[in-house]
C-alpha cells in the first residue's frame, strides 16, 4: 500500500501541528501530560510527515494518548495494541508506528503480544508508561507494583513479585531497550529520539507518576532533590559514574555489579564499567539490577532485520521467482487438471 | 482390457468405497488417489475423510482408525454416500470401527495378515472374526496384503518397515481393478512425489501394479464394475477442490478483484490450518500470511492491515472465534472490513477437533458483548466455499464491517470436481479510499451501503483516530450521547440488514407438503433425501439451503409459508430453527443430529417419511 511521497521539501512543522483538537482528559498533575508534551515536541524534529505517523494504543489511561496526537491513531482493545500495530506495519512498512501501552495493558493482559512483537523485532516504537498501578479502573495493584502493596484489591498487601519491564524486554531479545522518566523533559526527549531513530523494535519504559492512585511512586529516584545521587545515567562509550559530585561509579564484581566511591575531584578508578549499547544482552540484563541507584537511558541498541521488512522481502522474492500471480494461473497452480467435454476422459482405462 | 481370467465387467451408475486403517497406514493418501483418478476419468465424486485428532494413536487400536470414504458416479453425486459398497479394512480395529456402517451383502476387503492375536486383542476381538462366522452377512474378501507386498517388493532392497508401508498401494491397486480405473494418474503422482527418492517411487508403483494384477488374475471377485463418466458436468477444465482450498482461492480472487493486497492472520487450529498453508504459498499473488502468537493477535494483525487498506481476513475454528470475540467487536465499532472464517468443528471446548458440526451459528450471530451485528454466510459445498469467500469479502469491503464465513470440517476436507472459473466472469469489487481532505470526517458514510469513508494512514490531510469507544456519527469523535448511541446501534444493525443477498432458492416443487430448510454442508444429504422421497413416494418435498444466515434472504418468509411443514435439519440442537421460529413465527420443527458426523441420506429420508405420515394421520 505504500506509495512514494512527492520529492518536494517538507513544510517545517511545529509541535502545534501534532496537537489534535481533542481536549486532554487526564487528571491534573498526571505524568502523561509531560510525556505527551515530549512526544509532540519530538515529532517535528524527526522530519516524518504527520500522515505517515500512527499511534496505536490498548486500554488504560496511557492508551488515550492517540486521541491527542494530530496523526493517524488507533485506540484498540486491552492489551492487543502490539498485534494491531504489527498488522498495520506489515501492511504498510512506510508508516512510522508508535505503540503506547501501560504496565497493566502491556505486561498483564497483553504480555503475550508484547513478548512476540519484541522477539519478532517488528519496527515499532513501544512506549510503556509504568505507573505501577491500575489507574483507569481506580487503583488496583499492577504487575509492576511492589510486593506487599496495599490497594483496593489487596487490603492485606499484594502477594505478587513485580515484573521488571526492561528484563522482560531484554529476555525477549529486544533490539532497543531504554528507560526514562516523566519529570525530565530533556532526558525523555533524548531517549525518545533515540528510540524513534532505531530501526526495529524500540522498547522504552517511562516511569510515570499517577497522581491519584500511586503518587510519588518513583520519588525516591526521580525527585529533583535526590535525582543526582539516585539515578545512573547511561551514555554509550562513557563510564558508569553518578552522584552530585560525580564521585560514585559502577564496576564488575564476579558475575555482578558493585558500587565504588572516591574522593570528590579525584581520578575515578580505571576499572569502571564503560557503557556499551551494542554489548551482549547479558550485559544489558545485568544493568537492570541497578535499582538503587536506578539506571536510566539507553540500555541496549543493536541491529537486526525487522519482521515487517522480512515479510515484504519474502513477498518480493516470491514475485521475482514466480512472477506476479494472475488469477488465470491461480486455479491451476499445483492441481491435476482434466477436461470434460469433447475430449472427455475414457471410463475404461486400464493399468497395462 | 486384457484379462487373464474371465471376469464380467458390469455397468454401475455409482459406488461408495471406504478405506480404513491405522492413522499411519496412509488411508488419506489412498483415498485421495482413488478420488483424483475417479475425477480425472470423468466421474462426479464426493469425499469424506474421517480421521482421529491423534497424529499417530497407538498402532492397531480402535481410536487410531482413520478412514476415507468416496462416492463416485456417472450421475450427479451430492454426498459421499451413506453405507459403503466396499470397505477396505487394513486391520481388525478398522474392521470393528466400520462394521456398523456396512449393509448386509456389502463387500469387505480385509488384510488377513493383520488378523493376528496381538491385533485382535487391541481391537477387543475375543475370537478372529474372519474365522468365527460373525461376518456371514457380508461378502468378505481375504487378501494377504502384507505377504503380497513383501513378495512384490522382495528385491527392492528396502527394509521390512519400508516395504510394509507400501501395502496401502497394493490395496489401492486392487480397488482400481475392481472399479476399472487406470493406474497412470497415480503412477505419475508417485513419480512426482518421490522424485528425489526413486526407490520409493518404484516400490509404491510396484505395489500398485501388483494389487491390480493380483485382482485381475485371481478369483477374488466374481466381477468388476465400470462407472462411466458423468454426463451432467458442464464442459470445461476441471480439478479437485476441497473446501479449505476453495476458501484460499476465493479470498485471493476477491483481493485481486478489489485491487487490494490480502492479509491473512491466523493461529494453527484444526480443521482450519490448511487455509493458512495454502495462502502462505501464494505470496506472489499479493497475500501476506501472519501466523500469530494466538487467536487474538491473529485477528489483531488483520484489523491493523484493514486499517492500512488491505483485504483483512482471519481464519480459525470455533474455539478460536471465542478468543476473537472482543476484536470482532472492535472491527464492528471501527467499521473496518474484515472476513472471519470459522471452519466449525464439534464442541464445546476442545470437543472433537477432527469431527464436523454446525453448532457455531448462534456464536457467530450473537457471541459478543453489546449489540454487535455481523453478516454470516455459509457455503453448502466445497465449491461454494470459493464463491461465498468472494461474496464475504465483497460485503465486508462494501459495507465496511466484519463478515463471517461458516464452513465446517466436512466440506473443509471433502472434495469435489470443480470447473475452473473464468476470472473475467467474476465481478470486480469496487473499493474507493478517501483522498479529499476538505471537510473530511471519518464516519461520513455512503447513504446506500452505510459504509463509512476508508481513509488510509499515509494519506495527507486525513489524519484521524479510530477506537473502540462509541463514535459520533459523521465526525467519528468519541461520544457518550444517549441518542447518538441508540442511533449508532441501529445503524450498525441496518448496515447488515440492507445487504443485498441472493433470494432463497427452493430445489423441488415451489410449494407443497414439506420443506427441508438447511444451511451449510448438509445440502448434499438433504437434496438427495428429498429427491428420493419425491421419486419413491411422490410427495412434494423440497429443499431450501440458506447461504446467508444474516441477513436472511428477503423472500424467506414467503418461501416458508408455501409449505405445509418445515423441518430444519442441523448438526446442532436447533439453532437455525430457533432463529426462523422467532423471526417468521413459523411452526418449524428441528431435526437435530450432533454426533460429529454429517447427515446420512437414509436418516433424513426416514425423518421426512415419519413427518409426512404424522401429517397425513392428523388430516385423515
Amino acid at each position: 500500500m505504500s506509495s512514494a511521497s512527492p520529492a518536494k521539501p517538507l513544510p517545517k512543522l511545529t509541535r502545534k501541528d501534532f496537537t489534535s483538537d481533542q481536549e486532554v482528559r487526564w487528571c491534573p498533575g498526571c505524568g502523561d501530560y509531560a510525556i505527551l508534551a515530549a512526544v509532540q515536541k519530538l515529532m517535528p524534529e524527526l522530519g516524518i510527515p504527520r500522515e505517515k505517523t500512527v499511534f496505536v494504543s490498548g486500554i488504560g489511561c496511557s492508551s488515550r494518548f492517540p486521541y491527542y496526537m494530530n496523526t493517524y491513531g488507533f485506540h484498540t482493545i486491552h492489551g492487543r495494541a502490539p498485534s494491531i500495530a504489527t498488522g498495520l506495519k506489515c501492511a504498510n512498512p512506510d508508516l512510522t508506528v508508535w505503540v503506547v501501552t501501560g504496565d497493566g495493558d502491556g505486561l498483564s493482559i497483553g504480555g503475550n503480544h508484547l513478548l512476540h512483537a519484541i522477539r519478532r523485532n517488528v519496527d515499532l516504537k513501544m512506549l510503556l508508561f509504568n505507573n505501577r498501578i491500575y489507574g483507569l479502573t481506580k487503583g488496583q495493584y499492577s504487575p509492576t507494583s511492589e510486593q506487599g502493596k496495599t490497594t483496593k484489591s489487596t487490603p492485606m498487601g499484594s502477594l505478587e513479585r513485580p515484573i521488571n519491564p526492561l528484563r522482560f524486554a531484554i529476555a525477549s531479545e529486544a533490539t532497543f531497550v531504554a528507560r526514562t522518566y516523566d519529570t525530565d523533559l530533556k532526558h525523555m526527549g533524548a531517549v525518545l529520539e533515540a528510540a524513534a531513530r532505531h530501526k526495529g523494535m524500540a522498547f522504552v519504559e517511562i516511569l510515570q507518576n499517577c497522581v491519584i492512585f500511586n503518587d510519588g511512586a518513583f520519588d525516591a529516584h526521580v525527585d529533583k532533590k535526590v535525582r543526582d545521587d539516585q539515578l545512573v545515567y547511561l551514555e554509550h562509550g562513557k563510564p558508569l559514574i553518578y552522584g552530585a559530585q560525580k564521585n560514585h561509579g559502577v564496576r564488575m564484581k564476579g558475575f555482578g555489579l558493585e558500587f565504588v566511591s572516591w574522593a570528590p575531584g579525584a581520578t575515578p578508578p580505571d576499572d569502571l564499567l564503560v557503557h556499551d549499547v551494542h554489548a551482549a544482552a547479558s550485559y544489558s540484563y545485568l544493568l537492570t539490577e541497578l535499582e538503587s541507584p536506578l539506571a536510566v537511558g539507553v540500555f541496549r541498541a543493536v541491529q537486526a532485520p525487522t519482521y515487517d521488512a522480512l515479510m515484504n522481502q519474502q513477498m518480493a522474492a516470491a514475485r521475482q521467482k514466480k512472477g506476479e500471480g494472475r488469477l488465470e494461473d491461480l486455479y491451476r497452480e499445483g492441481a491435476s487438471l482434466w477436461t470434460v467435454g469433447a475430449q472427455a476422459g475414457n471410463g475404461s482405462g486400464n493399468g497395462h | 482390457m486384457s484379462t487373464a481370467t474371465t471376469h464380467a465387467l458390469q455397468e454401475a451408475t455409482r459406488a461408495t468405497v471406504r478405506f480404513a486403517g491405522d492413522s499411519g497406514d496412509g488411508m488419506q493418501v489412498t483415498g485421495g488417489q482413488f478420488t483424483s483418478t475417479s475425477a480425472m476419468i470423468g466421474n462426479d465424486v464426493a469425499t469424506f475423510p474421517d480421521f482421529p485428532a491423534e497424529i499417530r494413536a497407538p498402532a492397531g487400536t480402535l481410536p487410531g482408525v482413520s478412514g476415507f470414504q468416496i462416492q463416485f458416479g456417472s450421475i450427479d453425486i451430492h454426498t459421499p454416500g451413506d453405507a459403503p459398497d466396499v470397505l477396505v479394512a487394513m486391520n481388525p480395529a478398522a474392521l470393528k470401527v466400520n462394521l456398523p456402517d456396512m449393509q448386509p451383502g456389502a463387500t469387505i476387503v480385509v488384510n488377513e495378515n493383520a488378523f493376528v492375536p496381538a491385533n485382535l486383542k487391541k481391537a477387543a476381538y475375543a475370537t478372529n472374526p474372519l474365522e468365527d462366522g460373525s461376518l456371514a452377512k457380508w461378502r468378505v474378501v481375504k487378501l494377504p496384503l502384507s505377504d503380497l507386498t513383501r513378495e512384490a517388493l522382495k528385491d527392492t532392497g528396502l527394509d521390512p518397515a519400508e516395504v510394509d508401508r507400501c501395502k496401502n498401494f497394493l490395496a489401492l491397486g486392487v480397488m482400481f481393478w475392481l472399479y476399472d480405473r487406470p493406474l497412470e494418474p497415480t503412477i505419475e503422482w508417485v513419480n512426482t512425489k518421490f522424485k528425489k527418492k526413486p526407490q520409493y517411487a518404484d516400490a509404491n508403483n510396484r505395489a500398485l501394479r501388483a494389487g491390480f494384477n493380483f485382482a485381475d488374475t485371481t478369483e477374488l471377485f466374481t466381477s468388476h464394475y465400470r462407472v462411466r463418466p458423468a454426463t451432467h458436468l458442464p464442459p470445461g477444465e476441471y480439478r479437485q477442490l476441497s473446501g479449505n482450498e476453495a476458501i484460499a482461492l476465493g479470498l485471493v480472487t476477491a483481493a485481486k478483484k478489489a485491487g487490494l493486497g490480502a492479509f491473512y492472520g491466523s493461529y494453527p487450529i484444526t480443521p482450519a490450518s490448511d487455509i493458512l498453508h495454502h495462502l502462505s504459498g501464494l505470496k506472489h499473488y499479493g497475500v501476506k500470511t501472519f501466523q500469530a502468537e494466538d487467536e487474538i493477535a491473529a485477528i489483531g494483525g488483520a484489523i491493523g492491515a484493514a486499517f492500512a487498506g488491505e483485504l483483512a481476513i482471519t481464519g480459525t475454528s470455533g474455539p478460536g472465534v471465542c478468543l476473537k470475540s472482543e476484536a470482532i467487536g472492535l472491527a464492528i465499532m471501527t467499521e473496518l472490513p474484515l472476513v472471519v472464517v470459522n471452519v466449525q468443528r464439534a464442541g464445546p471446548s476442545t470437543g472433537m477437533p477432527t469431527k464436523t458440526e454446525q453448532a457455531d451459528l448462534l456464536q457467530a450471530l450473537f457471541g459478543r458483548n453489546g449489540e454487535s451485528p455481523v453478516a454470516v454466510l455459509a457455503p453448502a459445498t466445497p465449491a461454494e466455499c470459493f464463491t461465498l469467500s468472494i461474496e464475504a469479502a465483497r460485503l465486508a469491503l462494501t459495507h465496511r464491517c466484519p463478515v463471517f464465513l461458516l464452513s465446517d470440517g466436512y466440506i473443509a476436507n471433502g472434495a469435489e470436481p470443480w470447473r475452473l472459473p473464468d476470472p473475467a466472469q467474476i465481478a470486480p469489487i469496487p473499493v474507493q479510499f478517501a483522498t479529499e481532505a476538505a471537510g473530511f470526517k471519518p464516519y461520513v458514510r455512503d447513504p446506500e451501503t452505510l459504509g463509512r469513508l476508508w481513509a488510509l494512514p499515509g494519506t495527507p490531510g486525513l489524519e484521524h483516530r479510530l477506537g473502540g469507544l462509541e463514535k459520533w456519527d459523521g465526525s467519528g469523535n468519541i461520544s457518550y450521547d444517549p441518542d447518538n448511541h441508540h442511533h449508532m446501534v441501529a445503524l450498525r444493525a441496518e448496515k447488515v440488514a440492507r445487504m443485498k443477498v441472493a433470494d432463497a432458492e427452493v430445489v423441488g416443487p415451489q410449494e407443497g407438503d414439506l420443506l427441508l430448510l438447511g444451511w451449510g454442508s448438509t445440502y448434499g444429504a438433504l437434496l438427495t433425501a428429498a429427491e428420493q422421497v419425491r421419486k419413491e413416494d411422490g410427495a412434494a418435498v423440497s429443499v431450501c439451503q440458506l447461504r446467508s444466515l444474516n441477513p436472511f434472504p428477503k423472500n424467506l418468509g414467503q418461501v416458508l409459508g408455501r409449505f405445509k411443514k418445515v423441518i430444519v435439519p442441523e448438526l446442532n440442537l436447533g439453532q437455525l430453527c430457533l432463529l426462523v421460529r422467532a423471526r417468521y413465527l413459523v411452526d418449524a420443527e428441528s431435526f437435530a443430529k450432533v454426533k460429529g458426523r454429517p447427515f446420512q441420506v437414509g436418516e433424513v429420508v426416514s425423518k421426512i417419511r415419519e413427518t409426512l405420515a404424522q401429517a397425513s394421520g392428523r388430516s385423515s
